[in-house]
């Protein structure tokens, strides 16, 4: 019998504390992507509800709580973050197993926001990104996913390859605004 | 020299500098440029043509002339002003553009020369002979001409990019700035204040009188502190806005404090995009010297300037000093200076009905017209009706008039107009979209005036963002008269400076006009005025003044050039802010990586990943040796290869296999679940976009391969076509590249290999070549598919990434007990050469699947992308060059990839071209070199004999044309 060990996306990269801010790596849970079909979009909602107890996000939001969350993932495009996709799903949206195609992080702490803005060109002031919005944008030179999860709290995504650098570009913010803020 | 007084400097913490060597201290709260000043250094730097000396001439981000360089080795950063350095203990500056010294610079020359050197003088003068240009008189002039150097190691500093977003983007914080962030974040808005400064007020730091019955200045710190208590302002000081950019985007380049560098890990500068709904520009304006001969002399400052070194930084440049001007500002020099207890030799007002209360000499309806002494002034000559003058003098302070900061109204196209009144530019109304102007910037040039205009522009703005600003009513201030005479320069003898940047003269500017060169734009080529790092920010409206007077038109006719972003220079390293190295592009990690290091393989790069080039084994001490092995591993036993780098998308969906219909030329609609295609894709024109295998997992299910370098063109191409070209069809696909590891595991022992590992053993039957379909290895999912890129019996793995690891060392484990191990991009290239297999080396982006023999595999039932274009005449006629194999048959046995082909007996030359190699390798399987090339009608050229000439490498050689596949062309190997 084989014995065959699973490796995290940031595994011996993270945890990551520069000054007041944090990164830590998602746990991994399972990941699914959740396209509706054409005319689906409804039926899917409703089922999402009764299945999974979520709201379909609309465009730039995110519904649901950890453990369990529906983060709006492109153009007509759901990433369901936790729960096992009910089969019922699959009748109304193609579902595709992404659990192992992002890292996912977590930036916490005073100055988190700080931080993103050195590397993403939304506006992140608490009026125009709130807790449960989301973007898919870039992050230096990455196309990411970003979460707001709380007042100083972000989720942030991109591609499993490129945790490296994620990792090496926030770490390099992150000395930036704690030497800014002493 | 310093005086008494109560300026913003703070004599009880003494800062230590060098300039050239030389120790000097100042305070904290000095410029570099006032901490000379105080320590009586006058001259410090040389002009950038003819050296002459040169002293500080303003006090801001305009300064012409103290551009020196700072720190040491890689850190050193040429052409900082020293008007807006800040003074920091163990700061270390260097003067430019000097040889040996600053104080005997054998380059002075120049200047005795320069009647020979004027405006024109290298257009007529090395025109030739040609080649000296570059090998003689550009080194040369080079040397001779310039400012600072960069230090030619790469940077060392931390620099960083920003975003920020804010309802109203201010920009200057002096009184109208103050005035408009306090209106609109009293309303409400979401404000940033931007001040170039290190400290908010503007002028009024600089200024004697009152605000409000405070000191201008303490009137300043009182707003910027309520502002700075409000959660709704956020004042960026050292922050100066670069360039006005579409839809609300400005740049904004910040200094960060020397304090604040000396931090570890803080960057030197940040680069800000900030995004506003609306912009105010209160920037103020620039004062505007007058040209007379002499004029560059150090010593000589502008009156604006001389006024905020006596006040602000309680400096002045001298005991004795001159004021010269022609508007009334110029009388609160002189009258400030007395306060500053200086000796004021004289006043010279060349407005005649000027009056004056001071108890100085004053001369109304005078001018300078001459200055005196090399390295430092000692006297100027004045004209007045009654005949010319001499007067000692330490220093002269100039003011012609104030030009308003119109800079970033120009930089979407729009230019100033002409303001008769005030004799100068003022911002045209809308030239950028959602800025408004206020203050000095558009023409107010009282104080009283500026901070009304910024009280009505931040309640415009306010209203504008749907807000309601209170009533506020301006602070009682100075409310006095300009009153200018135009004034642009004083005839006479001896060069007049107007553009001291790059040393231009009105003399230069005449001479433009008489070689014909009227126009603005052109005199602005023909003398570099304005072309030098300050933009003309002194000297634009000056030359085009004296241009119009030579010209015989008016200022307005004449018009003006514009400005262009930045504002101030900006570093690269600032713009590009960790891009820099490894930060240019980010970087993918296979999940094999650690393991392949880890066996010492040199990872190469494929677009942004990273793969293995070989995996060397002991004693092995060429990349040959090792490739060779590997490949001769994988025709006798079993190789494993990392191919998770391939595109792969999940397609899904109703109408998924029409979708593939249309895409690719072959059918796909008919593939059987649990099988694999090779499919070929064309872009619109009919040229050859990518190819791959695609795998039916259901129904309505399947998997696309792509290349590894076409995976993110595909992606967009599949988006393209779905929303644009048949957004009818019921069908979605999202990349799953990421999700998979894939391995390939090649060799006639691979399916051993396998059923050692997977739950359930594989046999012919249940996996036939082209088979695909589930698989297990105790709780691990995988897919396993049987498709060959070698040309031996072969299957790729795909594992969920989060086991691509141990999947890998299993894999390479297993194949080394079986003789085989891993192999890398080396041996991966020969296998798919001597198998004929084409990447994108072939299809290059102008081939066609004609060209590669694929033309029966656009279908004739169905219509797909590129098909009608594919048929055009052009595209398949059998002259085009079509895909070969190539052996070498004559002395030299290497082939080599770029070398282009001629008919054996024609000369190597353009017309005589055949075609060209794509591909090459050493193939241990036949013993010699293989090659792949296009030839002009290969397919039936196969047996002919062609020459290869490599003319960059030097290379001849014969080689037979024959199939492009060599190996087992039957395939009886990957379906054994």
């Amino acid at each position: 019998m084989v014995d065959i060990i699973a490796k995290t996306p940031c595994e011996g990269l993270l945890p990551l504390t520069i000054g007041t801010t944090t990164v830590t790596e998602v746990p991994p849970s399972m990941m699914t992507s959740v396209a509706p079909y054409k005319g689906c979009e409804k039926a899917l909602s409703t089922v999402l509800k009764s299945t999974h107890g979520i709201a379909a996000p609309a465009p730039g939001r995110a519904t649901g709580k950890e453990g369990a969350r529906a983060i709006w993932f492109g153009q007509r495009m759901i990433l369901l973050m936790g729960p096992v996709p009910d089969a019922a799903l699959a009748q109304h949206a193609a579902l595709t197993d992404q659990s192992d195609a992002w890292a996912v992080v977590r930036l916490d702490g005073a100055g988190a926001a700080e931080v993103l803005a050195r590397l993403t060109p939304i506006d992140l002031r608490d009026g125009a990104f709130k807790r449960g919005h989301t973007a898919r944008t870039e992050l230096q030179h990455m196309m990411a996913s970003i979460t707001r999860l709380g007042s100083n709290s972000y989720q942030i995504m991109v591609f499993r390859s490129m945790a490296e650098t994620l990792v090496h570009d926030l770490k390099t913010a992150m000395q930036s605004v704690a030497a800014r803020n002493g | 020299m310093r005086v008494e007084g109560t300026g913003l400097i703070d004599r009880s913490s003494p800062v230590g500098f060098s300039f050239d060597g030389h120790l000097y201290q100042g305070f904290a709260g000095d410029t570099l440029a006032s901490a000379l000043m105080a320590n009586g250094v006058g001259m410090v730097a040389r002009s950038f043509k003819y050296h002459r000396p040169r002293g500080v001439m303003t006090a801001g981000s305009e300064e012409p002339n103290a551009l020196v360089t700072l720190g040491l080795e890689a850190g050193q950063e040429p052409n900082v002003r020293a008007t807006t350095q800040e003074l920091f203990e163990g700061l270390m500056a260097r003067s430019q553009n000097r040889w040996p010294t600053l104080d005997w610079d054998l380059l002075a020359l120049n200047d005795l020369a320069a009647r020979f050197l004027g405006a024109g003088f290298y257009y007529k003068t090395f025109m030739w002979p040609r080649a000296f240009w570059e090998r003689l008189y550009e080194p040369v002039i080079r040397r001779a001409a310039g400012l600072g150097a960069l230090s030619g190691k790469p940077n060392a500093d931390k620099y960083e990019k920003a975003y920020a977003h804010c309802d109203l983007l201010v920009i200057g914080a002096g009184p109208a700035g103050l005035m408009t962030a306090l209106t609109a974040a009293r309303a409400g808005a979401d404000v940033i204040l931007a001040e170039e400064d290190t400290r908010a007020g503007g002028r009024l730091n600089a200024e004697s009188f009152e605000v409000d019955g405070a000191r201008g200045a303490v009137w300043a710190a009182e707003v910027t502190a309520e502002l700075a208590a409000m959660g709704n302002v956020r004042i960026m000081t050292r922050t100066t806005v670069t360039g006005a950019y579409d839809q609300g985007t400005y740049g904004a380049l910040e200094k960060l404090g020397p304090q604040m560098v000396a931090r570890a890990g803080a960057p030197r500068e940040c680069f800000w995009r900030i995004t506003a709904r609306r912009a105010v520009l209160a920037a103020g304006a620039i004062e505007r010297p007058i040209a007379f001969a002499n004029n560059d002399r150090p010593g000589i400052l502008m009156a604006g300037a001389v006024r905020a070194y006596a006040n602000r930084w309680n400096v002045v440049p001298g005991r004795n000093i001159a004021v010269f001007g022609n508007n009334d500002s110029a009388h609160r020099t002189a009258a400030d200076l007395i306060e500053a207890g200086v000796h004021v030799s004289a006043l010279i007002d060349a407005r005649h009905h000027a009056t004056c209360d001071l108890d100085i000499p004053f001369y109304p309806g005078a001018e300078v017209c001459n200055a005196h002494g090399r390295k430092a002034l000692e006297a100027i000559t004045v004209a007045t009706t009654s005949g010319t003058q001499k007067i000692r003098t330490d220093a002269l302070a100039i003011s012609g008039g104030w030009n308003p900061s119109v800079h970033l109204t120009c930089h979407m196209g729009a230019r100033p107009v002409w303001n008769a009144d005030l004799e100068a530019f003022v911002p045209v109304a809308g030239a950028i979209p959602g800025l408004s102007v206020a203050g000095a910037c558009q023409g107010d040039f009282s104080t009283r005036a500026c901070l009304e205009s910024g009280i009505a522009a931040g309640r415009r703005a306010a209203e504008d963002l749907g807000l309601t600003a209170p009533d506020m009513a301006a602070p009682m201030a100075e409310d006095s008269n300009y009153d200018i005479l135009p004034l642009w320069s004083v005839p006479g003898r001896g060069r007049a400076w107007l553009d001291f940047q790059n040393d231009v003269t009105v003399k230069d500017v005449q001479q433009a006009v008489a070689e014909n060169f009227r126009s603005v734009e052109h005199m602005k080529r023909y003398t570099t005025q304005g072309m030098a790092p300050d933009q003309g920010k002194n000297s634009n409206i000056g030359a085009l003044a004296v241009l119009a007077d030579a010209t015989g038109r008016g200022i307005p006719e004449t018009g003006t050039t514009t400005f262009r972003p930045p504002f101030v220079p900006v570093a690269i390293a600032a713009m590009g802010a960790g891009a820099q190295g490894a930060g240019f592009a980010p970087q993918r990690f296979t999940t094999s990586h650690k393991a392949s290091i880890q066996r010492g393989a040199p990872m190469i790069e494929a677009g942004l990943w990273y793969r293995p080039s070989y995996f060397p084994a002991p004693g092995e001490t060429h990349w040959r040796q090792s490739c060779d092995r590997e490949v001769a591993m994988v025709r006798n036993a079993v190789g494993i290869c990392d191919v998770s780098t391939l595109g792969k998308i999940d397609i899904q969906g109703p109408d998924a296999g029409k979708f593939l219909d249309f895409v690719y030329t072959n059918t796909f609609s008919t593939l059987k679940t649990g099988r694999t295609r090779y499919g070929l894709m064309l872009r619109e024109d009919g040229h050859v976009m990518d190819d791959g295998t695609t795998a039916r997992l259901g129904e309505q299910h399947y998997l696309m391969t792509t290349t590894t370098a076409a995976a993110g063109q595909v992606m967009r191409h599949l988006e393209f076509v779905h929303q644009c070209l048949c957004p009818q069809l019921d069908v979605r696909f999202i990349s799953v590249t990421e999700q998979w590891a894939q391995f390939a595991v090649a060799g006639p022992k691979s399916r051993s290999l396998l059923n050692g590992l997977l739950d359930q053993e594989i046999d012919d039957t249940g996996w036939p070549f082209m088979a695909c379909g589930e698989v297990s290895v105790g709780e691990m999912q995988a897919r396993l598919f049987r498709i060959s890129f070698s040309g031996e019996h072969a299957y790729e793995l795909a594992v969920p990434s989060r086991y691509g690891d141990a999947v890998f060392r299993e894999l390479v484990a297993r194949a080394e007990a079986m003789n085989g191990g891993p192999y890398g991009m080396e041996a991966l290239n020969v296998l798919r050469i001597e198998k004929g297999f084409i990447t994108h080396s072939e299809i290059h982006g102008r081939i066609t699947a004609f060209d590669i023999g694929m033309a029966r595999m656009i279908s004739a039932k169905k219509d797909c992308i590129g098909k009608a274009a594919a048929a055009r005449p052009g595209l398949v006629d059998e002259d085009r060059e079509q895909l070969v194999g190539l052996k070498p048959i004559g002395a030299v046995k290497e082939l080599t990839a770029g070398a282009h082909l001629f008919n054996r007996d024609d000369d190597a030359i353009r017309v005589n071209d055949q075609g060209y190699i794509t591909s090459v390798a050493f193939s241990p399987t036949c013993g010699h070199f293989l090659g792949l090339a296009f030839l002009k009608n290969g397919r039936a050229r196969h047996g002919e004999v062609v020459r290869m000439h490599d003319h960059l490498r030097g290379s001849v050689t014969l080689c037979e044309v024959h199939d492009p596949v060599v190996f087992d062309p039957e395939g009886g190997r990957v379906r054994g």
